[in-house]
């Protein structure tokens, strides 16, 4: 029995992770006030480019560098699209997206040939029972709360997000701080991308993303912006995921393991409705900031 | 001499909201700059803050000649800025939102928010704000909100406070609270800019008022010996006034009975208080006040954009309370509403799909519309109505904002509403168009209609209207009939001067 | 106004409306080239292997329109909703129960004798039933709680790629031995082979159907008339007495409806059962794509769709001839969407009008 725990632990965590990642990169856009819908793109793109790097050079530390500077490329073009060019920020984020499978795939094909997915490269290594990837998640996640809510940029990150105006009339910059936010998104995308290739595996796998930046989003929303709210909540969808595999393991049947898969998405939305508690996005969130003179 | 502004223009397109104005602050005043809505003080006080950059004009700070081209700017001068609609993020704290930007931190590069505390509860005391810290900006009051900006522009460290209708959200009480701050602020050696539109807070408070119309500054005065009948004279003019020939108004049945109406605001304050009058078939009754007396919420009731909390509008003798503007349309209501680009118009709709806005099942058989009679319609409305180009197939945002209104006019009117309901019908237009929508209003009401204006312009009103409600705190507080109004007998009523407070 | 002066200003109008996608069509296709050339293959013979895959027989076009008909719904179904201010990402799960739907009464129900005509026509309503109610469920939480379709939308998706799932091994196949669900009954298959020799089915027909039944709608309809005002502005489509509410709600219905009819049409033109579906394909972006380069207006949606048709059925050839990989075409549909989408870069292009806000005073 306590084998069984100890495993829907483990499973747990490794399965949080990425999406805690990437959860923590949603966190940092949106309270900047901007929409970023591209983190399934991010983190796809982040997952080649850590696989492609380590690939390269045969070190996955460079590779995790690989990720970020990929994930930093794309939300860039999302940060500009969005930023100085007023573009619809979902529509643009739903660009990225595409953007990055075309790319991913496409990068696939050249560097290694038709197929699926990319040989065995160097991964991160293990600590005790849990990759290194997971502890960096998680302790990202408690230094992203302490950034955000304990140190002067954090407060000005938030008033950005919730009332630009008023920012902008203390002189704080609100174009940069929406650039920062996004980029860091970025970062984080990119490092969640890495978490699923060579943290948790060992290589690219066409697609291998499969929506996990969609459920990264929800558990942002479900965590209320913040945080240690998403940790809480990709721990939640990660422990619904785990839950069903542990089932069968442990022999329960009768439980389709497609309703364990549905929890993350129907509680979202009952989250979302008010149904369960409340959710509150800063206020200015997805609204392009435009200057009078 | 602290402040000195010179000649100081500023046009938004063809419109000159500061025309070459001139204005000196001492240190140590409180001054007022006085005008109507839209005489400019607003946006002078936004150029002083780096808001807005003029056109021409030169801003001597401390006889040194300074170029302030954002808030920082003003900031490190020593203005600051009290903005009429504030600029506080309602779910940070007070602490929070007064050292946003200017942040308390220790060396670890971590917010120091127990010394922000301190710092803020010092200050509060020093002048007398009374604040908590620790409380989100979403629940303390409006008066506390006010506070909380007052105090992040003296921990700034403002010497010259601009205050923008600092009153105007206020309860009495509150009122004397912040001319007790006010004191207590020059006392300390600041100096203090207040824009009001109140008489009563002019004498009351400043020492100095300056008066602004229609861009311009008329005069600059002690308030020490004035009247309010003198500074009202001052604010709203004695131009030359367009005076629409009109037969003596023969009013018959009731069409339109408002009883006992209590409405709120967005905000949930209360914005209609108790407010009862009729308007008949032929008669223009015209609603006077200052923006923001209720005005605005009293039409939503009226037109179904709002659910009153109290009372009854009947129309025609159907009760329509709190009904749909479907509903209240049909019952034979015609509304010119007060933002003609949010409300009025589709603006990337053609002219001929805005012509039908409001009653487009009209040209529809089983659910079909039929595009030629909606045509057939725009013209009719582009051909009485005047309107440039005569093209129905324009998109509505090509038009003037003139001739926009012109398509909103002619389309409510030719629907033959047995009440018009118009709400600043003339806003933003230029001489024809607003003597052309005042002709087409009286013939409405030559031709039996009910007409309810409301307007920001006394002018307007004392143009057309037969009977005249003064509006003021969400309630009507006089009533006067056209022939016996005067500038100077409304303005007092307006500001809640003459009877009652 | 003289006759021909309209004619022009029609023409003008047109021409803007059309310069954005154009333009933004061309920086991708160049943007593809580049991939091409970079992947060390010729462009040249790739735009050959384009050109011969499009037009070189009538069976390759015939394949091309097989591509584009899937497209042309979920271009359809995406402008629509996009017309009432709505973003409608949920296309996928709308596509996926709408094929359940179609495969249930396909596979379960079976027409009385001469009736057979009328099998197609059930099993095409229960998929836009199906769809609609899915993209419904989407607008009623926004209409009445508030909450963005977006995310919604994509929640709605995964729940529905599980569900079917559960239901396709749960009812909908015989057992495990295969990956699929029963084969409909032939009543209730479309026609094929429209062009000899290409799989093109009748389904076209039907696509080009509903983007006329959608124009009508939005131009011809009072509903119409209130959905594209609530897109434009909800504050003015109140004021003149609609019920923002109502539009919203049946705009998703109708949207969903549509996207549904794509699964239903593939289902019962092209695979004539469910096939197991394991992840989200994205076939909801394609439609993004479509409709945004289309300007939300069923003739460039449907032109749209040739164009992206083309390029989905090139790629196998482009692939043979000049070694060209399929995921150059999604790169060129993100530059697009992302060209269109950045508005304000195409500001040279309109005219700036002078009017600036005035502010209150």
């Amino acid at each position: 029995m306590s084998w069984a725990l100890f495993t829907f632990v483990i499973a747990t965590l490794r399965a949080a992770t990425p999406l805690l990642l990437a959860a923590l990169g949603g966190v940092f856009s949106e309270r900047s006030g901007v929409v970023n819908i591209a983190l399934e793109g991010i983190m796809l793109a982040g997952a080649w480019g850590a696989v492609y790097v380590s690939f390269l050079t045969g070190s996955a530390w460079l590779g995790l560098l690989g990720a970020i500077a990929i994930g930093v490329v794309m939300a860039g073009l999302h940060a500009i699209a969005s930023i100085k060019y007023h573009a619809d920020q979902v529509v643009s984020g739903t660009a990225i997206n595409l953007l990055a499978t075309g790319f991913t795939e496409f990068m696939l094909n050249r560097v290694w040939g038709q197929g699926g997915g990319s040989p065995k490269v160097a991964s991160l290594p293990d600590i005790g029972p849990l990759n290194l990837i997971v502890y960096i998640a998680f302790g990202l996640a408690i230094l992203s709360w302490v950034v955000l809510y304990r140190t002067p940029w954090g407060l000005r990150l938030r008033s950005v997000g919730e009332h630009p105006l008023a920012a902008d009339t203390l002189g704080i910059n609100v174009f940069k701080m929406r650039y920062a936010g996004v980029l860091l998104s970025g970062v984080l995308g990119g490092l969640a991308g890495a978490a699923l290739s060579i943290g948790l595996l060992s290589r690219f796998v066409r697609g291998m993303s499969a929506g996990k930046g969609f459920i990264a989003l929800a558990a942002m929303i479900f965590g209320n912006w913040n945080p240690i709210g998403a940790m809480g909540a990709t721990l939640l969808f990660g422990a619904a995921q785990s839950l069903s595999t542990i089932f069968q393991l442990m022999g329960i049947e009768g439980i389709p393991s497609q309703f364990f898969n549905m929890i993350p998405y129907v509680l979202t939305m009952l989250i979302l409705a008010g149904f369960v508690g409340k959710s509150v996005a800063p206020a200015a969130d997805g609204v392009p900031y435009k200057k009078t003179t | 001499m602290l402040l000195r502004l010179e000649g100081i223009t500023k046009r938004f397109g063809s419109l000159v909201a500061n025309d070459h104005i001139d204005l000196e602050v001492r240190k140590g005043e409180i001054h007022a700059l006085l005008g109507e809505n839209g005489a400019g003080k607003t946006t002078l006080m936004n150029i002083l803050y780096g808001l807005y950059t003029p056109d021409e004009g030169r801003i001597f700070w401390k006889d040194q000649e300074v170029k302030i081209r954002n808030p920082r700017q003003a900031i490190d001068l020593g203005i600051g800025m009290v903005h009429q609609h504030f600029m506080l993020v309602p779910v940070f704290t007070v602490a929070e939102n007064i050292t946003l930007g200017k942040e308390v931190a220790r060396r670890n590069h971590l917010l120091d928010m127990k010394e922000a505390r301190r710092q803020v509860l010092e200050l509060s005391q020093r002048f007398g704000l009374e604040v908590n810290p620790d409380d989100r900006i979403e629940s303390i009051s409006v008066g506390q909100q006010q506070r909380v900006e007052i105090l992040k522009a003296l921990y700034r460290g403002a010497e010259l406070l601009i205050l923008d209708e600092p009153t105007a959200v206020l309860t009495p009480q509150e009122v004397e609270e912040l001319g007790k701050v006010m004191k207590r602020l020059v006392a300390d050696g600041h100096t203090i800019i207040i824009i009001t539109h109140k008489l009563k807070e002019v004498l009351h408070l400043a020492d100095r008022v300056t008066v602004l119309r229609r861009g311009k500054k008329i005069a600059t005065l002690d308030a020490a010996g004035q009247s309010e009948e003198e500074l009202a004279r001052l604010m709203v003019g004695r131009e030359v006034v367009l005076r629409v020939d009109k037969k003596p108004a023969e009013p018959k049945e009731v069409v339109l009975q408002v009883e006992h109406l209590h409405a709120k605001n967005d905000r949930g304050a209360p914005a209609v208080q108790d407010v009862s009058f009729q308007v008949r078939a032929g008669e223009i009754v015209g609603i006077a006040g200052v923006d923001g007396n209720g005005q605005s919420e009293l039409i939503a009731c009226l037109t179904g954009l709002r659910k009153p909390t109290a009372g009854r509008v009947v129309v025609n003798g159907q009760d329509v309370t709190g009904q749909s503007p479907r509903r209240i349309r049909e019952a034979g209501v015609g509304h010119i509403p007060e933002d003609r680009q949010k409300r009025g118009l589709v603006l990337n709709f053609t002219v001929a799909e805005n012509a039908a806005l409001g009653n487009h099942r009209a040209f529809a058989r089983r659910g079909v519309l039929s595009y030629q009679k909606m045509v057939d319609e725009a013209k009719r409305v582009i051909s009485e109505f005047d309107v440039r180009p005569p093209r129905y197939d324009y998109l509505a945002r090509s038009l003037s904002g003139g001739n926009q209104q012109k398509v909103i006019v002619g389309r409510e009117i030719l629907r033959n509403p047995k009440l018009l309901i118009a709400v600043q019908p003339t806003r933003g237009l230029d001489v024809g168009a607003i003597e052309f929508i005042h002709r087409n209003l009286v013939a409405e009401r030559d031709a039996g209609r009910a007409v309810l204006l409301v307007s920001l312009e006394l002018d307007e009103i004392m143009n057309l209207a037969d009977r005249i409600l003064v509006m003021y705190k969400g309630q009507v507080v006089a009533e006067v009939p056209g022939h016996e109004a005067t500038e100077e007998k409304l303005g007092l009523l307006m500001m809640g001067g003459g009877a009652g407070a | 106004m003289p006759e021909e002066a309209r004619w022009k200003e029609t023409l003008k109008q047109g021409l803007r409306t059309f310069a954005v996608p154009v333009l933004a069509t061309v920086v991708g296709l160049a943007v593809g080239i580049l991939c091409i050339i970079v992947a060390g293959k010729d462009p040249v013979k790739a735009a050959q292997a384009f050109v011969q895959a499009v037009a070189g027989s009538p069976r390759m076009f015939g394949n091309v329109l097989v591509s584009t008909i899937p497209l042309i719904f979920t271009g359809l179904a995406v402008a629509f909703a996009y017309r009432a201010g709505l973003f409608n990402i949920g296309v996928e799960g709308q596509y996926l129960v709408a094929q359940v739907a179609t495969v249930v009464v396909g596979v379960w129900w079976t027409p009385p004798q001469g009736f057979a005509w009328l099998h197609p026509i059930l099993a095409l309503a229960a998929g836009a039933v199906a769809g609609a109610i899915w993209g419904g469920i989407v607008g009623l939480l926004k209409a009445w709680k508030g909450v963005h379709e977006v995310i919604n939308s994509i929640m709605m998706n995964w729940i529905a790629l599980f569900l079917c799932d559960w239901l396709l091994k749960t009812y909908l196949r015989p057992d495990n031995s295969r990956a699929s669900s029963y084969d409909l009954q032939e009543t209730a298959w479309l026609t094929q082979g429209l062009i000899p020799g290409s799989r093109l089915h009748t389904g076209i027909w039907i696509a080009l159907a509903t983007a006329v039944v959608v124009w009508f709608i939005l131009f011809k309809t009072s509903l119409g008339y209130e959905i594209r005002a609530v897109g434009y502005s909800p504050g003015a489509a109140e004021y003149g007495g609609i019920s923002v509410a109502k539009a919203l709600i049946l705009t998703m219905a109708i949207s969903g409806a549509i996207a549904g009819m794509a699964g239903s049409v593939q289902t019962m033109g092209l695979n004539h059962r469910f096939n197991e579906t394991s992840t989200l394909v994205g076939y909801g972006f394609d439609g993004i794509a479509v409709a945004l380069v289309g300007r939300l207006h069923p003739v460039g949606v449907c032109l749209a769709a040739l164009l992206f048709g083309a390029l989905d059925a090139s790629s196998p050839l482009m692939q043979a001839m000049a070694d060209v990989p399929k995921a150059v075409v999604s790169i060129v549909q993100g530059i697009v969407i992302l060209f269109v989408a950045a508005e304000s870069l195409w500001n040279f292009l309109q005219k700036r009008s002078a009017k600036k806000g005035v502010p209150a005073a």
